[in-house]
């Protein structure tokens, strides 16, 4: 994994990716610069034409809705890739466009919480009780992102984006442990945050801007959205089945 | 200022499973029923774009908004109770249909041993197999008494089964419908359950095998085994739901209205009888008076309590004494199981809520429980619910929560895991109870419920009990690693675990230890009824619906011959 990991140039493929200026990220786009940038890669990341993925969406326009600062985005980047990699079975969190599905759920309900109970007043509670904290969940990752950068700069002397895999894992480590000190919220209960929200970008439909191309069902053999298994679900044999989203179908 | 409305023969609150079969019954018979929601109106053709994990599943779009509404937690008298933020342990409903819109359809009738658990337990193991501190009581109705209506239920939703376990209550009548497909993954199961001695069937079913026309009338589709089923809606109707048969049934009456938008913050009681309620317009918030001959409260465990007690109406449970009755017995459930590793893949993302095959060797007291420290048990189920693939990622015990290993492991597992899950009934503990809250409020002003709960030594007894005999299990079917799971320590609101949420407002016999008699009628205001898994005096092996569906159907024969006669029904 180390190996791969200094390989894999992160501060290059930011420059050069186009993620920037969230100009083009139809999974084949972005797909096919990590492979460029990851010199033992293969053409893993080309499943992405063999997985029906749609045409529209590498032309279509994509742009931040949450963040307003590229280099915050580029940590979510890095960090979320950490937490789902980009491997020989397929893309990783960046490929899958998992970084823009989060900036877009920041922006929403998810990210202003608003189905969730946040009347005052608020108090530390056992972990049985749960969410306890006064912050919404954009401000939990403002903060988060704005610490990770912090660490980098005290443990290591430079940008979180500009670290190799292990430091940035050692800093996630950290934060997972609780042993970063957040305000408002404990650093454990945003890295859960933060690893669940990569999974949802990873897996949901694509039609909420992550699971590019659909490449996270086609690496996990899930089908997305079929409208009835009656056929096959007496099969003795594994079923392979093309994805399809619901952006395909109405 | 409150408008007063005119008033109606019966009015329920909340239009889920028991408020419609309420209005069912009651507008058949001339009534005028109507009822208030909450939430808003929704049928089939609002889920044609269902497929959708992340909205409806992980962001729970047909669920409660906590915003207006939640409930407090602690897990002891010690702790100083906090709110639910966000959903997790249990998933409540809103708006038409309720949680019956989105649940499994996984439904059982519960054991008779259920019903007279008290006596039952005396008798064979003596007064002392469980400390007085288990508050465990006999219900007050036998099986044998709420047969016809749970037979009237599985009729009104067409239920699909097989009458092939030993251990479960006489049926008067077959299963509506049969059994759903036995498919591989469920064969498994069969194959290792029959040879370790087991007794393996379908498990009944409101997903149905094939199309049906309910007694009223109502037609219900054929299961597609989609694997969108708990937590959304059925773009088919093919999963039962009040919706799509008791709702329309009433409405087709002309005697019954659905208002919508209407939330319900008090029952007015004046003497020994209720005159109505009072509710918000959620939209305008206007505040009504809705008189009412009969009232009904059919608002799900939590808020049928609440209500009670924001209305003053019943005597509250207080742990110290052990006096009232009103609140005590909350119960809920344990999860015993689990999970196995396979070497090849399986179309684990096929599949239907109540698909599944289960055993009852472990449940009730079909086994003896002489040499153990615990009463009661669980049902073993092997489902095939449809995986999705965002809060699905098994990965064997040791490896990583997240980074590269974790990702090989979720992908490889997604198609290769199975488990075999224990519903672990749950015995009431003095020490666990719904009570009112004295710091938050829902946005009406109303002070929330409060609840008080945390797992017991039984509990703790039961769940280690049951995994192992998962494990056994999982291990037959030929799995190459087993993870059984770990021992259970504190309650904790955040995992979603089940909605069988039962207790608060429990049924019996006798008026100093219940809250209602068991026609759900509230012993200190005759023209009020309460319904709900809250009538639950302990929590049985199963999910709570059928059983809930059953004591409905009973209640609104109570509710008919009360308004006919008056007066107290037993
Ligand atoms: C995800 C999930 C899966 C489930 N699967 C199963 C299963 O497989 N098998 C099974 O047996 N059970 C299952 N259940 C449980 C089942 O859904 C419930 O037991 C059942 O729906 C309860 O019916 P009810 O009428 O008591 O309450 P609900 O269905 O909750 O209906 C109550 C209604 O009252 C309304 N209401 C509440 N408060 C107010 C108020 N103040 N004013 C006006 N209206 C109000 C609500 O909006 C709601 O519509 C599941 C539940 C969930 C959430
Ligand atoms: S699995 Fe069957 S009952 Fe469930 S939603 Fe799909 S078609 Fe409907």
């Amino acid at each position: 994994m180390a190996e791969k990991d200094k390989n894999f140039s992160r501060r290059d493929f930011l420059k050069t990716s186009g993620i920037a200026t969230g100009a083009l990220i139809g999974g084949g786009i972005i797909g096919g610069l990590i492979g460029a940038n990851t010199n033992k890669q293969d053409n893993a990341t080309d499943s992405s034409s063999s997985s029906g993925g749609t045409k529209e969406a590498s032309s279509s326009i994509r742009g931040l809705t949450f963040f307003k600062s590229m280099a915050d985005f580029e940590v979510l980047s890095q960090a979320t890739e950490r937490i789902f990699p980009e491997d020989d079975l397929g893309p990783g969190a960046i490929g899958l466009a998992v970084p823009y599905f989060i900036d877009n759920q920041l922006a929403g309900s998810y990210g202003e919480n608003s189905k969730e109970y946040m009347q005052a007043p608020f108090a530390q509670g056992e972990p049985t009780q749960g969410y306890q904290s006064r912050l919404k969940r954009n401000e939990m990752f403002m903060q988060g992102i704005q610490l990770m950068q912090e660490e980098a700069d005290s443990r290591f002397k430079t940008k979180f984006v500009d670290l190799e895999g292990e430091q940035m894992d050692e800093i996630l480590t950290a934060f997972q442990e609780n042993e970063i000190k957040m305000r408002g919220v404990e650093s454990q209960f945003f890295f859960r945050l933060l690893r669940q929200a990569t999974l949802e970008g990873a897996y949901a439909d694509p039609i909420y801007g992550g699971n590019a191309n659909m490449d996270g069902w086609q690496m996990k053999g899930f089908p997305g959205h079929q409208l009835a298994y009656i056929k096959d679900i007496e099969s003795e044999d594994f079923v392979e089945i093309k994805p399809k989203s619901l952006g395909m179908n109405h | 200022m409150v408008t007063t409305l005119e008033g109606v023969d019966v009015v329920t609150v909340g239009v889920g499973w028991t408020g419609g079969i309420i209005a069912a019954e009651c507008s058949k018979e001339g009534l005028k029923v109507v009822g208030l929601e909450r939430g808003r109106e929704r049928g089939t053709a609002d889920f044609s774009m269902v497929h959708d994990e992340y909205r409806y599943a992980v962001r729970y779009e047909l669920m409660q908004d906590l915003s207006k509404e939640t409930l407090t937690f602690r897990n002891n008298r010690k702790q100083r109770a906090l709110p639910m933020r966000q959903l997790g342990s249990f998933l409540l409903g809103v708006g038409l249909g309720g949680a019956g819109t989105h649940w499994n359809g996984q439904t059982w009738r519960f054991l008779p041993y259920d019903f007279e658990i008290k006596t039952m337990t005396d008798k064979k193991y003596g007064a002392n197999k469980l400390s007085a501190d288990y508050t465990i009581q006999d219900w007050g109705i036998t099986y044998d008494e709420l047969e016809p209506y749970f037979d009237r239920f599985e009729k009104t939703i067409g239920l699909s089964g097989e009458d092939k376990n030993p251990f479960w209550g006489k049926r008067s009548s077959d299963f509506p419908t049969p059994p759903m497909k036995k498919t591989p993954i469920l064969q498994r199961f069969e194959k290792a359950a029959t040879n370790l001695g087991y007794s393996p069937f379908m498990m009944p079913s409101a997903n149905l095998s094939e199309a049906y026309e309910n007694p009223d009338g109502q037609k219900i589709n054929a299961c597609q085994y989609c694997g969108f089923c708990e937590r959304f809606g059925c773009e088919y109707g093919a999963k039962t739901s009040p919706e799509i048969t008791v709702v329309p049934t009433a409405k087709e009456t002309g005697n019954y209205d659905v208002r919508f938008n209407s939330n319900v913050v008090e029952v007015m009681k004046e003497g020994d009888k209720v005159t109505g309620v009072r509710y918000y317009d959620t939209v305008t918030f206007e505040e009504f008076i809705q008189p009412a001959n009969v009232v009904v409260l059919t608002s799900y465990v939590m808020n049928n309590a609440k209500l009670l007690m924001v209305s003053n109406i019943g005597q509250q449970y207080d742990p110290e004494t052990g006096q009232g009755s009103l609140g005590k017995n909350y119960a809920y459930q344990i999860l015993p199981g689990a999970t196995g590793f396979f070497d090849e893949q399986m179309n684990t993302f096929m599949g239907a809520g109540a698909l599944g095959m289960t055993i009852d060797d472990f449940n009730g007291d079909t086994f003896d429980h002489g040499d153990l420290d615990f009463i009661h048990g669980a049902s073993l189920s092997s489902t095939q619910t449809g995986s999705r693939p965002i809060l699905s990622n098994p990965t064997p015990p040791g490896t990583p929560s997240w980074g590269a290993e974790f990702k090989k492991a979720s992908i490889e597992n997604f198609t290769r895991t199975l488990s075999v899950g224990g519903q672990g009934a749950s015995m009431p503990h003095k020490e666990n109870f719904l009570g009112l809250d004295d710091t938050y409020k829902d946005i009406y002003g109303v002070p929330l419920l409060q609840l008080t709960y945390n797992f017991t030594d039984q509990d703790r007894a039961l769940h280690s009990y049951i995994t192992e005999k998962a494990a056994g299990i999982v291990k037959e079917m030929g799995a190459k690693t087993v993870a059984a799971s770990g021992e259970i320590t504190d309650y904790d609101i955040v995992p979603y675990q089940t909605t069988h949420n039962t207790g608060g407002t429990i049924m019996g016999a006798d008026p100093a230890t219940s809250v209602v008699n068991n026609f759900l009628q509230h012993w200190d205001a005759e023209n009020l009824f309460v319904i709900g898994a809250g009538n639950f005096a302990h929590n049985g092996g199963y999910n709570p619906t059928g059983t809930v569906g059953a004591l409905a159907y009973r209640c609104a024969e109570g509710i008919i011959r009360y308004s006919r006669e008056g007066g107290s029904l037993v």
